[in-house]
């Protein structure tokens, strides 16, 4: 690999901006990329598809029409949960192999439209249900900071594609934390939004009352260049919110002059705090504490707060996200997309339905269907389904409240580091413990942003930042305020020059 | 309405049932593993039941949701043959369908 290649692939995206309006193109830029995909990507396997001609061309497109404002020329990757007009798609799933869809999600098109050149599309927990991406249908997602250990899910090829410089950032979706716990686990930025602020038409749809799509990125700024892009009304979702889109990135470059005077920070005791530690390891909470401190020391306000309904946040997520996965993937039937098995002409379509789903779907997608089905089944609606619902009545009145007082509410993103590959693959109540910080914003529908507060055993931690609906910018500023304290700290550049450092010290 | 399923209450019938209710054709492997770690995690979800919900609204969407039309305006939809491209299988322009009707039909 070259000098300038290895420059190009770990800038950040206001680098790469000037760099192109400077004078460099779209075409070396995306083949740098492609150059350390082809490189890389054997081991991390972060992506499921990568069409480096289609890239190329683009990129050289881009470069023709000679605009060099805005992103264009800068490449992206998609996480294979967004549709995109003849680009194969498939959720990490079997029963969508070889699919390629006739439409650009909105995100997809937003993109598009503003010159980005798509590197490819990364891998997923199938149909963005789990925390690892081990539940991929084509296979396990590596960590760039230690290859032994998950990138976090679902959108851990994201993660990894971006920590791993084989994409200068990436889209995700957050259904339960999906954004936010794999930026946390890799030294990443990502920012689930307000619910409803960015268009869900052409993500394949998990959980319609909790995905959203947000940025992943290197930095602050980036993330927030990024949520700019894709955020803002689509009439062609029927969820989306008619509101003007909040300056993010003006507010994140505001926040890294780390003024934070006047600004009141809660600490959400149940997350972590007294009491509430189980399960939490220390070095995640030692780095959160050390987070806290620095916040402080920038003029914030500091208390604790208590949100007693959080710690029933896990029960109510995992009755309403499979309850409306049931339904939502009632539609793969094999009849309109996809997979079709044991259609010889003597089966019915119930059978065909059947052997279909049960060849396309993996374990994790299987199970969740099933206690979806059991949650909303007449005589156990009420008990289950119903009385989640009510669940997150109650988690939301406790952020309202919350909000009476303080501006934004903190805590670490999740209770551990990366995990080892396998470690929780057979234990589904573990893994859902990963998301144990990440589902209460995601279950109120307010946005939520994690940064990186540190090292614990050499594995990345994640800070995360959660503010009131629509108030996305707040997430910004304070994110930026720290990941600026934090790097003038260390005196380096920026978080990930860390793995940099490591992978040196390890080669 | 019931109460919530005590510990282990998920028994191997009734998450058969459950599959063939969502058009899983599940293997007895799979009805031996599922049984298990469902009822594990249903005794962990039945841990809404304590929460004290007199008077609470349930939340369908944690943003306010109200009816949203658009003009009555005819617009292109995708081509048939774009859409059918995708299809398992597709015969005279439509969706090819298994076998909907039994024997004696």
């Amino acid at each position: 690999m070259s000098a300038i290649n290895s420059d190009v692939t770990s800038m950040n995206v206001d680098e790469l901006q000037a760099a192109l309006a400077d004078g460099a193109t779209s075409v070396d830029i995306t083949r740098a990329y492609l150059d350390r995909i082809e490189a890389e990507d054997g081991e991390l396997r972060a992506y499921l598809h990568v069409d480096p001609e289609a890239a190329l061309a683009r990129a050289a497109e881009i470069d023709a029409a000679g605009d060099r404002s805005g992103l264009a020329g800068v490449p992206v990757a998609l996480k294979d949960v967004v549709v995109t007009e003849g680009v194969p798609t498939t959720s990490g799933s079997k029963i969508l192999e070889g699919w390629k869809p006739p439409y650009d999600a909105t995100v997809a098109a937003r993109l598009k439209a503003a010159g980005t050149v798509l590197l490819g599309k990364t891998n997923m927990d199938e149909f963005a249900m789990g925390s690892s991406t081990e539940n991929s249908a084509y296979g396990v997602t590596r960590n760039p900071w230690d290859p032994e250990r998950i990138p976090g899910g679902s959108s851990g090829g994201s993660s990894a594609a971006v920590a791993g410089g084989l994409a200068p950032w990436a889209i995700g979706t957050d259904t339960g934390g999906s954004i936010r716990q794999p930026a946390a686990l890799t030294g990443l930025v990502g920012h689930k939004p307000t619910y409803g602020s960015v268009s869900r038409f052409g993500l394949i749809a998990f959980s319609s009352s909790l995905d959203q799509a947000g940025p992943m990125a290197r930095t602050v700024l980036d993330a927030a260049l990024l949520h700019e892009a894709i955020g803002g009304h689509d009439p062609l979702d029927s969820t989306s919110i008619d509101a003007p889109l909040p300056v993010l990135v003006e507010c994140a470059r505001r926040g890294a002059d780390g003024d934070l005077s006047g600004l009141r920070v809660g600490v959400v005791r149940e997350l972590g705090g007294d009491g509430h530690a189980d399960g939490y390891e220390d070095g995640v909470l030692e780095s959160f504490r050390a987070g806290v401190a620095r916040l402080e020391s920038m003029g914030a306000e500091v208390r604790e707060v208590s949100c007693p309904a959080f710690d029933l946040a896990l029960a109510a997520y995992y009755l309403i996200a499979p309850s409306e996965a049931s339904s939502n993937l009632a539609r793969f039937d094999g009849v309109r997309y996809g997979l079709r098995v044991g259609d010889d002409g003597a089966r019915d379509l119930d059978e065909v339905m059947a052997l279909t789903r049960e060849a396309g779907f993996g374990p994790e997608v299987k199970r969740r269907i099933i206690l979806g089905t059991y949650a909303l089944s007449s005589g156990y609606y009420e008990a289950y389904y119903g009385q989640a619902q009510k669940v997150r009545t109650l988690i939301s009145r406790d952020f309202s409240a919350a909000y009476d007082d303080v501006d934004v509410l903190v805590s670490p993103t999740t209770p551990t580091v990366a995990f080892p590959l396998g470690a929780r693959v057979d234990d589904p109540i573990a893994m859902y413990a990963a998301d144990l910080c990440t589902l209460p914003a995601s279950l109120a529908g307010v946005p939520a942003i994690s940064v990186p507060s540190g090292l614990s055993d050499g594995l990345p931690v994640g800070f995360q930042i959660m503010a009131p609906a629509l108030a996305d910018d707040r997430c910004y500023r304070v994110a930026a305020a720290l990941e600026a304290a934090l790097t003038n700290d260390r005196g380096d550049r920026g978080f990930l020059d860390q793995l940099a450092a490591r992978q040196g010290s390890a080669s | 309405m019931s109460t919530p399923s005590q510990k282990g209450q998920l028994s191997r019938d009734e998450v058969a049932h459950l599959a063939h209710l969502a058009r899983l054709a599940v293997t007895d492997e799979e009805l031996d593993l599922f049984a298990g770690q469902l009822a594990a995690v249903l005794d962990a979800v039945a841990q809404v039941g304590k929460a004290a919900v007199e008077d609470v609204t349930p939340t369908t969407h944690a943003v306010p949701m109200t009816n949203v039309v658009r003009e009555d305006v005819a617009r292109p939809s995708l081509p048939r043959d774009v859409v059918l491209a995708g299809a398992p299988a597709a015969e005279d322009g439509r969706f090819r369908v298994p076998r909907i009707l039994g024997e004696e039909a």
